[in-house]
C-alpha cells in the first residue's frame, strides 16, 4: 500500500485516538476483537501469517468504517529475531501505542495415547515463546511510558494438565502465570495487564473438536474482552460461566481427574 | 547513539500526549547525525523549541522529537548597533534579560517569554505590534540552518531569500535552525507607558484597535465572551507605549532583570505557583460569567508604568495557568480577519458560541497586517483568539462548532495560524493559503526535503494530504 492509501486518519485534541497493536489477527476471536476495537474508534495493527485472509479483513474494517482504521503486517510469531525493529515501525506507523494484544495461539493434537516432542515444541513456540518475544519489548515499553494495556489471551485449558493435550495445557498455564508476573511487575507503572481465559469459542482452533462444552461465538468472546479491557480488569473468562465452571474443575480432586477421559 | 526509549510528550495546552523518541542535542554538529540516524531507522522528526504550540505542531507520535532548546547560547551581542546572535534554542526569557540592560528590547514578542527563537521564527510568531513591526521574521537579518540532507545554508531576504521567507513560517518542515541573527529595538526605560480602557462591545473593541494601533506601539483587547446583546464582544482595550529618550529619570534602575521580574506571590500572599489551582475552580460557564462581568464592571479608565517583562507576557503572570483547564486541556482557537468583515463573522461566531452554551473563557483581540512569508497567517485586519475548555462531555459539541467556525472564517476570508488552532483541516488550509501557496512549498519540501524526514504531526495531518 503506499502512504496516503494506507494514511490513519490525524488525531487532534477534540478526536483523540487509542491505538492497539493485535498479534494473531487473521481468524477467530483475533479477527473479532480486531472489528469489535475498530468499531470502538480504535486505530489497529494487524498481525498474522496468512497475507490472504488480513488482506481481506483489514479491507472489511476499513471499508465498514469508511476510512483507514487498520493496518496490516504480515509476521510469524515464531521470527522472534524480527520482533523490537516490526515493534518499532508499528508504533512509527500508528502513530503510538496504547494496547498490545497477544492472541497467537495453536493446538497441535497428538492423540490420547501419543507423545511427540516436536509437536509439543511447536505449541510452545507460538503460544509461550512468540508471546514472550513480544511482551518483553512491550511491557519494557509501557513500563517507560508509565502508561498501557496488556491483553493476553491465554485459555481456562492452562488451569489443570488434563489426558487431551499436555503442551497446549501448560503453554497456556505459563503464559497465565507469566501475564500475572507482568502484571505484578507493571501495575506500579499505571500499565494494565489483562489475562483472558476463554472456553471454547468457534474457531478454526476447535472445528474439528467433538462435543464442545457451551461454545460461543467469536464475537461473543470479542465483546466480553473488550467489556473487561474497559474496566480495565486483570482477569477475564469468556464466556463468564467459566469462571464457576473452572472453579469446580480446578478442584476436582486428582485420584478421579486421574480417571477423567477430557 | 544510546538505545532510544519512547515517552510521553505533551503540547503546551495538555490536549494531547504524544508516545516519542525524544533527543535533546548539546551539540549543533548532533542534528546531522540525528538526520542519519532518523533515515537509517526509518524515522520522521518533528522539530521543538519550548513545545509551546497549542496543537501537534511539535510532536511525531511514535517518531522523533528533536528538541533543540538545550542549543541555547548567545553566540554575538553587539549593544552598539543591537544585533544579537545566537542559538536557536534561546528563550525569548533569556533573550530579553541579556539584552535589556543595554537599552535594547526585542522587537516583536510572544505572550510568553518561554518560546525559543527557532519556534518563533517556525511559526513566524506576532506580538501586540503585529501592526506596527510585522511578524518576528521582518526583524531577522540572517540565520543557519541544517537541511534534512545534512548540509548548512545561511539564508538572509537577500541570500538564498525564498529559503529565507519560506524557512520562517514553514513549521520547522524544511530545515532546522541553528543560528538567528536579529535586529534588537532600542528602549530608553525599562518601563512602557500603559493606558487601559472599557469598550462596550465588539464594534467598539475594533474601533479602539483600528484608531489606536496608529498612534501606539502596542494594542491589544481583552474580550468578554459571556456577554449578550448590545454588550456583545465588550472587553477591555490596553495600548503601550515606549517612553521617550529622557523620560525615565532612572533608566539605569528600571532596566535592572530584577526589576522587570514577575512578583512570585499573588496579592502578597498566594503563591503563585499554586494560583492555578485556584483558578481551576473557576473555569466554568458560571464562574468566567461572573468573573468577567466583574472585571468589565471594576474597569476604569487607567493610565500607569509598567515593565516590559509584566506587559508583555500576561501569560506567565500565573505559572502554569494552562493546568487549571484541567485534564483533557484546552484548545485555542484564533482566526485573522479583514478589517471589513471581522465585525460580522465574529459576531456570528460569538452568538453561535453562546448558543451551543460553549462560550470561550478567554478572548484576545489583536490588529494585524500582512506579511511575506510563505505560510502567512496575517493580513489587513484583525484577530480574534479564542480559549476553549475541552471536557469528556464537550468533545463533540465542540469539534461540529469550530468546523463551523472555520467556515464562517474561511466565508469571511479569513486566516489561521498553525501554532494555535489544532482541528484545521487539509482543505481549511487549501481555501485560505491558496494552491499557488501549497504548490511552491512542496516544491520547496520536494527540493529539500524528498523523503519527508522532518514530519510533525502537524505536517501529516493538514499538509500530507495536499500532496
Amino acid at each position: 500500500m503506499t502512504e496516503v492509501e494506507n494514511k490513519l486518519p490525524a488525531e487532534t485534541p477534540l478526536s483523540p485516538k487509542k491505538r492497539a497493536i493485535i498479534v494473531g489477527a487473521s481468524s477467530g476471536i483475533g479477527a473479532a476483537l480486531a472489528h469489535r476495537l475498530a468499531d470502538e474508534g480504535f486505530l489497529v495493527a494487524l498481525l498474522a501469517r496468512r497475507a490472504e485472509m488480513l488482506e481481506k479483513l483489514t479491507n472489511e474494517i476499513n471499508s465498514k468504517h469508511g476510512e483507514t482504521r487498520a493496518i496490516n503486517y504480515i509476521h510469524d510469531v515464531t521470527d522472534y529475531e524480527s520482533v523490537p525493529e516490526l515493534l518499532k515501525k508499528i508504533i512509527s506507523d500508528l502513530g503510538g501505542l496504547d494496547t498490545f494484544v497477544y492472541n497467537a495461539g495453536i493446538s497441535v493434537m497428538v492423540g490420547l495415547k501419543k507423545y511427540d516432542f516436536e509437536k509439543d515444541r511447536q505449541t510452545f513456540d507460538v503460544n509461550l515463546n512468540g508471546a514472550l518475544a513480544w511482551l518483553n519489548p512491550v511491557a519494557e515499553l509501557f513500563q517507560n511510558l508509565k502508561s498501557g494495556q496488556i491483553v493476553g489471551v491465554s485459555s481456562v485449558a492452562g488451569e489443570r494438565g488434563r489426558v487431551g493435550n499436555p503442551s497446549y495445557n501448560v503453554s497456556k498455564a505459563a503464559l497465565t502465570c507469566y501475564l500475572e508476573a507482568l502484571r505484578n511487575r507493571l501495575t506500579r507503572y499505571g500499565v494494565n495487564v489483562l489475562t483472558v481465559k476463554p472456553g471454547p469459542v468457534e474457531t478454526d482452533m476447535i472445528k474439528d473438536v467433538d462435543g464442545v462444552l457451551f461454545p460461543i461465538s467469536a464475537e461473543q468472546a470479542a465483546g466480553d474482552i473488550f467489556n473487561a479491557m474497559r474496566k480495565r480488569k486483570q482477569e477475564v473468562y469468556t464466556s463468564a460461566r467459566w469462571r464457576w465452571i473452572m472453579l469446580v474443575v480446578r478442584n476436582i480432586p486428582s485420584f478421579i481427574f486421574r480417571k477423567m477421559t477430557f | 547513539m544510546k538505545k532510544l526509549t519512547l515517552s510521553h510528550l505533551g503540547n503546551f495546552s495538555h490536549s494531547l500526549n504524544a508516545a516519542v523518541y525524544h533527543i535533546q542535542p548539546r551539540f549543533v554538529e548532533e542534528i546531522a547525525d540525528i538526520f542519519v540516524f532518523a533515515r537509517k531507522n526509518d524515522l520522521k522528526i518533528a522539530p521543538r523549541g519550548a513545545g509551546r504550540s497549542y496543537n501537534d505542531a511539535a510532536l511525531k507520535g511514535g517518531g522523533i522529537v528533536l528538541d533543540l532548546s538545550l542549543l541555547s547560547c548567545v553566540q554575538a551581542w553587539d549593544a552598539e548597533k543591537g544585533i544579537l546572535r545566537a542559538e536557536a534554542g534561546l528563550t525569548l526569557e533569556k533573550l530579553w534579560q541579556y539584552i535589556l540592560p543595554d537599552g535594547w528590547w526585542p522587537p516583536v514578542v510572544s505572550g510568553t517569554m518561554k518560546t525559543t527563537l527557532g519556534g518563533c521564527l517556525g511559526m513566524n510568531i506576532h506580538g501586540k505590534n503585529n501592526f506596527k513591526m510585522g511578524t518576528v521574521g521582518e526583524n531577522i537579518l540572517e540565520f543557519d540552518a541544517i537541511l534534512p540532507n545534512g548540509k548548512e545554508v545561511t539564508c538572509s531576504p537577500k541570500k538564498n531569500s525564498k529559503l529565507f521567507y519560506a524557512m520562517i513560517s514553514g513549521m520547522g518542515m524544511l530545515g532546522v535552525f541553528t543560528s538567528v541573527t536579529m535586529q534588537m529595538k532600542r528602549v530608553y526605560s525599562g518601563l512602557v507607558n500603559v493606558k487601559e480602557w472599557n469598550v462596550p462591545n465588539l464594534a467598539g473593541q475594533l474601533d479602539a484597535l483600528l484608531d489606536g494601533a496608529p498612534e501606539n506601539d502596542y494594542i491589544v483587547g481583552w474580550l468578554d465572551g459571556t456577554s449578550r446583546g448590545k454588550a456583545l464582544g465588550r472587553g477591555q482595550m490596553h495600548a503601550a507605549n515606549y517612553l521617550a529618550k529622557d523620560e525615565d529619570p532612572d533608566p539605569a534602575e528600571t532596566m535592572r532583570v530584577d526589576f522587570q521580574t514577575l512578583p512570585d506571590t499573588f496579592f502578597g500572599v498566594v503563591p503563585k505557583s499554586k494560583l492555578h489551582y485556584l483558578m481551576s475552580l473557576g473555569l466554568n460557564n458560571l464562574g468566567v460569567q461572573a468573573v468577567n462581568t466583574a472585571k468589565y464592571l471594576v474597569g476604569r479608565d487607567k493610565n500607569y508604568k509598567q515593565p516590559h517583562a509584566a506587559f508583555h507576557f500576561l501569560l506567565d503572570y500565573v505559572p502554569d495557568w494552562e493546568k487549571s483547564y484541567g485534564k483533557q486541556g484546552l484548545i485555542q482557537y484564533q482566526s485573522f480577519l479583514p478589517k471589513e468583515t471581522a465585525l460580522d463573522a465574529w459576531t456570528e461566531m460569538l452568538k453561535l458560541s453562546q448558543r451551543r452554551k460553549l462560550p470561550t473563557y478567554l478572548g484576545v483581540t489583536k490588529r494585524h497586517r500582512p506579511d511575506k512569508f510563505l505560510i502567512s497567517h496575517a493580513l489587513d485586519g484583525f484577530s480574534l483568539a479564542f480559549d476553549f475548555k475541552i471536557t469528556n462531555n464537550n468533545r463533540a459539541k465542540l469539534s461540529e462548532m469550530v468546523q463551523e467556525f472555520d467556515k464562517i472564517v474561511l466565508d469571511a476570508g479569513g486566516r489561521f495560524y498553525f501554532a494555535k488552532n489544532s482541528e484545521t483541516a487539509p482543505e481549511t488550509a487549501r481555501q485560505y493559503l491558496g494552491d499557488e501557496t501549497i504548490k511552491t512549498f512542496r516544491k520547496l519540501k520536494e527540493r529539500y526535503d524528498p523523503k519527508n524526514l522532518l514530519y510533525s504531526d502537524l505536517y501529516e495531518r493538514v499538509f500530507a494530504p495536499l500532496n
